[in-house]
Formats: structure tokens, C-alpha cells, sequence
């Protein structure tokens, strides 16, 4: 009994925090409409700036308020920079890119955290008031858990206050609910955004520095944290300030008992309670249908590629033929890889693209596919072709089943759900040590004895992924490629004319993953091993980048993203120790400046004058 | 037998009662028009007929089999073709293609993973734009067309399966008056000889008058009145409410 309650108390405790970070990240959502990734990075640098500002501090209370305080403060300061210089400008953009630019951001804060305060994590020196504990029914509890608890409901009571009784707050609520009216109304609404964003990165910051005393800062908290809080905010309701207190409460207690209850397995706990609010609720507990304000462009035709492209595809084939003949061992590497990520950008783009789903959790499937292939070479010690066989079965049956809750979905609960998928595969293969040997991976996936010359196997890869390609391309093509466009373009006429709608997204999600299994299977055997990395955020977000780049518009554009990322990627490795820095900054020029995608802008100039 | 019998049907939203329990039926070969002032329900009744709505009473029955609350697919794969107030075409799609694609579904094609679509249907696809007047404009992206254009492009995709009922809701708005008579011309032909049953609602009452065999009024989800041109002509209660609110005749 004593020991539930404790458990509770715990849970009530994380809880807080995670409201904390939640509540700025759904309250800058309802206003400017940006799910904003770069939250979490507001939340690390809170961490690091509430250490660098209490470790030179007296550690009274008192001090350690205020320091607490200060790291809000300059928080808020690095909002208001991070809104006036980026945010701004990708308000009207597609969501998707909206994400890819604060994704961006996110890559720009974790090189420059490490080149200010290092690689090691960074605890803070507990004073003994920081250390004590009270007594609950003959239990130790932690003085400053106790007040965290009292933490969170004062953070709503106050920003309740703040939105119901002052004219800002009321401006805020407003623009929540209709920003075309608010901005008929007269009101300046680029400093009620600025400001809006400043408070909500000044609640990331204040979390961050609260979490020093029972942890440390260090540079995975930032997805760590956002991962935590996207499921808060979609759980609760995009939007939704007392959603996204219900939903922390229900999430922290959900993982202080089901850390007791399935040691290890949290993470999948709290997936099926998204899972299940979500097919309950497609809008989250508190969360209502969005009004669409933001007018999409409407999708262009798609039509056969002229005949230049074409030829300029068949070059580039012969040429990739002959590579091998010439090029030495590093570049043959690059080319394999380059093979291997034209097949998992396609599989992404088949969905997202013509299917309309955006998914941010695509790695998932590719690391399904990855593990399967290891291990089947592993533990059941099959042959190579019977590994590859398998990744894309078994990844192709887990998208599925798992499809079946995405494809009620759409838009930002749809990549929510796929990222939080992701991130329980990830979890899976990182705890299981037994099975795929933890963060150690599996190692020594070798090719079969025929396939040994990096040469042959090359040409294997090539073989494998550009033909799984094509024929992506040409199921496009076909009636079911058809009609897949059609319930994106029109729901309504899609199924006036007798299309069921679950059933083809369905079909589609499942052939999307895969083709992302096939490319992971691949990448096992051509790496010799399989990491939890190969399913990480960044490489879903790899696979994101690879198609915007290119562009979700174009047949081609997969492709075309694909190489240009991978090369993109590796001489960035090469040339310099800041790549994260280099591929952030990169990332969020390229969205600014084109935002259709390098075949999109192609296509756009080709087109300029010739559609009529 | 009729092809529609609607009875007692009934939709509230929140404390809108939208339609509150009409009955009508529809005879093979007959055009039956409903009119009525914006918001009378005539879209809400629309949407009921398809599937798209469930109603919160009442009945459809369709050829006999009763179809209340059946999905718009399986509403459609019974034979009901409809066009939308507000147009639903496929942007990403040629005018031809969205006629394909209506096509390929009646033909049970859509589980076809292999073969290019773009031949499937085309020449069938061809004919049912030339009959609606869109064959000159077969390979334009239906995303860039006139309003008038997309609502025969609307019609081209509701014939596509030679269905027994037509719903069309406002099929003639932002067309020419000329290009109104020349459309609901052809629908009355299709009516005539191929005993296709049509259900319209129109805003402009010279069309309505032109065409239809017989007319309903509708306002504030209540049928008010029903019988030939000259008898709605000389309702009492449809002046009131068309006086009411201003409207006799033109679009809007
Ligand atoms: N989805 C909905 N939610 C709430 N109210 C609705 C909804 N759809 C329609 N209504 C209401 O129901 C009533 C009937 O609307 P409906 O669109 O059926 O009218 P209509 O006769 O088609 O009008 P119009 O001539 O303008 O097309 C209106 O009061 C409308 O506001
Ligand atoms: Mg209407």
C-alpha cells in the first residue's frame, strides 16, 4: 500500500515536469499552428544555463529559485531570437517542413551545447536541503520531489490566470481558436507570437533547469524530453492547456507503475494508451478538429516524365553499373549506401507523398527490417537471401498491424503516432539486450561467400533497391497507385465513387514498410552489423530530409533527395567536426529557400508557362 | 417499382433540426427537383441519401433494399451516382483520369497492382466527357479548370457506372444560362431514355421550371410543398418563403 503511494507520488512528480515542458509546446502549437522540435533543445539549454548559473550561485533556496528563475529567462531571450529569425517566416509553410526546420534548429543546439560545455553530463552538486527527504507512512520521500508535485498545478493555476484575466490572455485564447479573426481584429499579431513563444520557451527552460537536481544536463535530454512531450500534447489535445495537464498526469503515472509493472517496457505502455486515445479520440482527450487556415497549394499533376529525364535516369544507371570498375573501396561504400537510401527515401515518399501520410517514425521499418536479417543470420543461421527475404515480410506484417491505428489518422497525429512507434521499436531494441545485444548491437552480419566482393555485393544492392524502386513507380502507376492518390486529393469523391479508403492506406502503409524492411535488410549485410541507431529519431528524420529535399511532388524527387543527402551527409562528416551544425544550418536554409524540394523547383521551372 | 423511397427522414445538428422527417420518392426516368431558400436542408438530405450522413430517423430504400446508413462506397456500388455542391474532383489527376478512376473502381480494378492505369478505360472515359462536353479539355489537370468545367467533369465521374439514381446538388451553378439548359438537358435525356432516376436541387428557376417532372420545396428541413411547375408556381407558402427571403429566380 505505502509503496503505491509512493509510486503515485513519484509518478505525480514527473508528472509536473513534463507539464511543464508540454504546456509551452502546446500553447506556441495554438497559437502559431508550428509543432515546434526545437522545444526540446529550449529544454536542454535550460538544463545547461540553469547549471553554468547555480553552480556559481550561494545554494540556499532562496538562490536556487532565482537561479531556476534566471534560466527561464535567457530561455525566453533564445525564444524570442529563435522566433524573430526563424519561426516568423515558416508560418505559412506545410507542416511537414515546419518540423524539418526546427528539426534542423535541434542539430544547431546540440553541437554548439557540446562545443560550450562539453560531452560529459553535467550534475549539480546537492546541498544537504536538496537531499532531504520527509516521512510518509514510515517511507522516505524526497523533499524536492514533494515540491515539484506542487509545481505543476501551480504552473496551470497561473497561466489559467494569465489567459482568463489579462487582455493578452484573452488575445491568446482568441487566436487559439480563430487567427484569421484575431488578425481581422486589428491585432499585432507577430508580437503576440513572439511573445507567445517566448513564454512557452521560457517554461521549456525553467523544466530543463528543474530537472538538474534529480539528473544532470546532458545532450540526449533534448529528444529524450520531446519525444515525452509530443505524446502529452497529442494525447492531450493539440492545443490544449487542461489536455495537456490531464494527459501528464496520465502519462507520469503511467511510467512510475508500469516501471514496476513490466520492468523495461514502459515506453510501450505509454504507446498503447496514445494508440487507444487516439483510435478513441482522434483529436486527443481535450483536443478539437482543427480549423484549416492555412491554405495548401493544391497537389500538381502528376505526368510522365519528359523524355530528357528519362534519358538522364538511364545515364545515371549505366554509369552506377559501372562505378565498381573504376571507383576504389570508400566510394564503392558511399554507393552501396547511396543504393540503400534511394529504396528507404521511395518507401517513404510512396506513403507520403501520393498516400498523403506523413510519417515521422519511418525508421522503424527499416530497422525491423535490419534485425531481422541480423538475426535471422545470427540466431537461426539462414542464408543471406532467405535474411532478405524475411526483413521486408516481417516488417511488411508489423506495418500491418500497426497501420490499422495510423491510417484513421492524419497530418501532425499521424507523424506523432508513427514517431512514437518508432521510438518504442527503438526501445525494444535497445533493452532487449538477450536478443539484439542492447545498445551493442548485432555484429558480424556477413554476406554469403558468393556476395563477399564488396563489388558483387554492390551490384546486389543496386539490383535489389533500384528494382524495389521501380516498382514502387510503377505501382504508382497502376489503378491501386490511382486511387491512393485519390483519397488524398479527395476523401469525399474517393469514396463516391466506391474507394474504401482504410483499406487502400492500409495496403499502401503495409508495402511502405516494407520496402523500408527491404532497405534495412540490405544495410545490415552491407554494414556487417545493426544498431538501436539504425531506428533513432535521426534516422527517420534522415529519411524525411531525403524526400522534402527532393521533393514529395515528383516521382523523381525521392531519388534525386536521396543521392543528394547521402553525399550531402558524408562530405559534411569528412570536412568538418561541427557536421550537425553544418547539416542543421543546411536543413533550415534549404526549407527557407525552397520549400518544394530541389525536383520540385525543377519541375516548377520547367513547368513555369506550359501548364495551362 | 421506385427507384427512391425516402421516408421520415430526420438529421439534427446540435439544435438545428436540418431536415425534420420527410418523405418523397423518385420513379425511374423521372426528374424530381428539390428547391428550396440556403440552408433549407436540401444538401443535408443529400448527404443522407449517399451515406455520407447517418440519419437520426427514417428510412432509405433504394430499388426495394432498404440503405439507411450503408457507407457512400457501398451506396455507390448499388448503383447512386452523385456530384457535390461544392466540387470534390482529384487535383493531382487530367480531367480523363478522374473519369478513369471512377471507372476502374466500378470495374472492381482497384486491387490491380501492376499495370499502367493511364490506357485502362480510356476510351470509355473519352466518350462519357464527350457526352458532358469536356472531351476537348480530356488531358488539362483537373486542379486548374473552370467551376463550371469541374461541375461536367462532376457529372462525367457520377455517370461512370451507368448508376440507376443521380444526386445532383447545384450542378449548374457558376455555368452560363446557355450552358445550364444544354446540362440539365442532357440529364433529362439520360432520364428519358435510359430510365436513370434524378434527384437535383437548383437555385435557378427558369432550369427547375425547364426540366423537372416534378418539383419539392424545402425550408427549414420541412417539405412544404410538392407538384408540377405550375402548381409551385402558384403555392402560396413557396411565394412566402421565396418572397421571404428574396430569391425567385437567377443563381446566386
Ligand atoms: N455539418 C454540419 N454541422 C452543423 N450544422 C450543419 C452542418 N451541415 C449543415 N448544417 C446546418 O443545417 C442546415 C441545412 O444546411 P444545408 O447545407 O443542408 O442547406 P442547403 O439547403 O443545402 O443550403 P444551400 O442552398 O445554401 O446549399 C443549415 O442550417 C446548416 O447551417
Ligand atoms: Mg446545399
Amino acid at each position: 500500500m505505502n509503496f503505491l503511494l509512493l509510486q503515485a507520488l513519484t509518478g505525480l512528480a514527473a508528472a509536473s515536469s513534463l507539464f511543464l515542458v508540454s504546456a509551452g509546446l502546446t500553447v506556441i502549437f495554438g497559437v502559431t499552428r508550428v509543432v515546434n522540435f526545437a522545444h526540446g533543445s529550449l529544454y536542454l539549454l535550460g538544463a545547461y544555463i540553469g547549471w553554468s548559473i547555480l553552480t556559481r550561485l550561494p545554494t540556499d533556496p532562496g538562490w536556487f529559485v532565482l537561479g531556476i528563475l534566471l534560466a527561464g529567462a535567457a530561455t525566453a531571450l533564445l525564444g524570442l531570437v529563435l522566433e524573430t529569425t526563424l519561426l516568423r517566416r515558416i508560418y505559412r509553410a506545410p507542416e511537414l517542413l515546419q518540423l524539418l526546420a526546427t528539426f534542423g534548429v535541434v542539430l544547431m543546439v546540440q553541437d554548439i551545447a557540446l562545443k560550450i560545455w562539453g560531452a560529459q553530463d553535467l550534475a549539480l552538486p546537492r546541498p544537504r536541503w536538496l537531499r532531504a527527504s520527509v516521512i510518509l507512512l514510515g517511507e522516505r520521500f524526497p523533499q524536492f520531489d514533494l515540491a515539484l508535485i506542487a509545481i505543476g498545478p501551480l504552473v496551470l493555476l497561473l497561466l489559467w490566470l494569465l489567459f482568463t484575466r489579462t487582455r493578452w490572455g484573452t488575445l491568446v485564447r482568441a487566436a487559439t481558436q480563430d487567427r484569421d479573426m484575431v488578425a481581422a481584429l486589428g491585432v499585432d499579431q507577430r508580437m503576440l507570437f513572439t511573445s507567445v513563444f517566448a513564454l512557452g520557451a521560457a517554461l521549456a527552460g525553467i523544466g530543463g533547469a528543474l530537472a538538474l537536481p534529480d539528473g544532470s544536463a546532458n545532450l540526449q535530454m533534448d529528444l529524450s524530453i520531446i519525444t515525452d512531450a509530443f505524446v502529452v500534447v497529442v494525447v492531450g489535445g493539440l492545443g490544449s492547456l487542461p489536455g495537456a495537464f490531464l494527459a501528464s498526469l496520465l502519462i507520469g503515472l503511467l511510467q512510475a507503475f508500469g516501471i514496476v509493472l513490466i520492468p523495461g517496457a514502459t515506453s510501450i505502455l505509454v504507446f498503447a494508451v496514445m494508440a487507444v486515445v487516439l483510435v478513441l479520440r482522434p483529436h486527443g482527450l481535450l483536443g478539437r478538429a482543427q480549423p484549416v487556415s492555412r491554405a495548401e497549394a493544391p497537389p500538381s499533376v502528376v505526368r510522365a516524365a519528359p523524355a530528357s529525364l528519362r534519358w538522364a535516369g538511364v545515364a545515371a544507371l549505366a554509369l552506377a553499373i559501372a562505378a565498381p570498375l573504376v571507383v576504389g573501396p570508400f566510394a564503392l561504400s558511399v554507393l552501396t549506401e547511396m543504393a540503400v537510401a534511394v529504396l528507404f527515401a521511395a518507401s517513404l515518399h510512396f506513403m507520403m507523398g501520393p498516400g498523403g501520410m506523413p510519417s515521422f517514425g519511418h525508421a522503424a521499418w527499416f530497422g525491423i527490417g535490419a534485425y531481422t536479417a541480423a538475426l535471422a543470420a545470427k540466431s537461426l543461421a539462414l542464408p543471406m537471401p532467405a535474411g532478405m527475404l524475411l526483413a521486408p515480410i516481417v516488417a511488411g506484417t508489423v506495418a500491418l498491424l500497426f497501420g490499422w491505428f495510423v491510417v484513421r489518422l492524419s497530418g501532425v497525429y499521424l507523424a506523432m503516432l508513427t514517431l512514437a512507434f518508432a521510438q518504442i521499436v527503438w526501445a525494444v531494441a535497445f533493452q532487449s539486450t538477450g536478443l539484439t545485444g542492447g545498445d551493442n548491437g548485432v555484429l558480424g552480419v556477413w554476406p554469403a561467400a558468393w556476395a563477399a566482393d564488396p563489388r558483387v555485393f554492390y551490384w546486389l544492392a543496386l539490383a535489389v533497391c533500384l528494382g524495389a524502386t521501380l516498382a514502387l513507380r510503377r505501382v504508382l502507376g497502376s489503378p491501386f497507385g490511382y486511387a491512393l492518390r485519390a483519397t488524398r486529393d479527395s476523401p469525399l469523391r474517393a469514396a463516391a465513387i466506391g474507394l474504401d479508403d482504410g483499406a487502400i492506406r492500409l495496403a499502401a502503409f503495409a508495402v511502405a514498410g516494407a520496402c523500408a524492411g527491404l532497405s534495412g535488410g540490405i544495410a545490415a549485410y552491407s554494414k556487417g552489423s545493426v544498431f538501436p541507431s539504425f531506428i533513432a529519431i535521426g534516422h527517420s528524420v534522415d529519411a524525411l530530409l531525403m524526400v522534402l529535399l527532393g521533393g514529395v511532388g515528383t516521382l523523381a524527387g525521392p531519388v534525386i533527395g536521396a543521392l543528394a543527402y547521402t553525399g550531402l551527409y558524408d562530405a559534411l562528416l569528412l570536412a568538418t567536426d561541427l557536421w550537425r551544425f553544418a547539416l542543421g544550418a543546411i536543413i533550415v536554409v534549404l526549407v527557407l529557400a525552397f520549400p518544394d524540394g530541389i525536383a520540385g523547383t525543377a519541375q516548377r521551372l520547367w513547368l513555369r508557362g506550359r501548364e495551362a | 417499382m421506385n427507384a427512391l423511397v425516402v421516408s421520415g427522414l430526420q438529421k439534427r445538428f446540435g439544435g438545428v433540426m436540418a431536415v425534420a422527417g420527410i418523405s418523397f420518392a423518385v420513379a425511374p426516368g423521372e426528374m424530381l427537383a428539390l428547391i428550396g431558400p440556403n440552408g433549407a436542408g436540401k444538401s443535408t438530405c443529400f448527404n443522407m441519401l449517399n451515406g455520407q450522413l447517418r440519419p437520426d430517423g427514417g428510412r432509405v430504400m433504394l430499388a426495394g433494399r432498404d440503405i439507411t446508413g450503408l457507407a457512400p462506397r457501398r451506396v455507390f456500388r448499388l448503383g447512386v451516382g452523385r456530384t457535390f455542391q461544392i466540387t470534390a474532383t482529384f487535383a493531382s489527376m487530367t480531367v480523363r483520369e478522374n473519369v478513369q478512376m471512377a471507372l476502374l473502381s466500378h470495374a472492381g480494378e482497384i486491387r490491380r497492382f501492376w499495370r499502367p492505369a493511364a490506357a485502362m478505360h480510356a476510351a470509355e472515359a473519352q466518350a462519357l466527357l464527350a457526352r458532358v462536353g469536356m472531351d476537348g479539355q480530356a488531358h488539362r489537370a483537373a486542379g486548374v479548370l473552370a467551376y463550371g468545367d469541374l461541375k461536367r467533369l462532376e457529372l462525367a465521374v457520377a455517370l461512370a457506372h451507368a448508376p440507376r439514381l443521380l444526386l445532383m446538388d447545384e450542378p449548374t451553378a457558376g455555368m452560363a444560362p446557355a450552358e445550364r439548359v444544354a446540362l440539365m438537358r442532357l440529364a433529362r435525356d439520360l432520364a428519358t431514355t435510359g430510365g436513370l432516376a434524378v434527384l437535383f436541387t437548383e437555385h435557378d428557376m427558369d432550369v427547375v421550371f425547364d426540366v423537372a417532372d416534378r418539383i419539392l420545396v424545402l425550408a427549414r428541413g420541412e417539405l412544404i410543398a410538392e407538384g408540377d411547375a405550375a402548381a409551385i408556381r402558384a403555392d402560396t407558402r413557396v411565394r412566402q418563403v421565396y418572397l421571404g427571403s428574396g430569391v425567385t429566380t437567377g443563381g446566386h
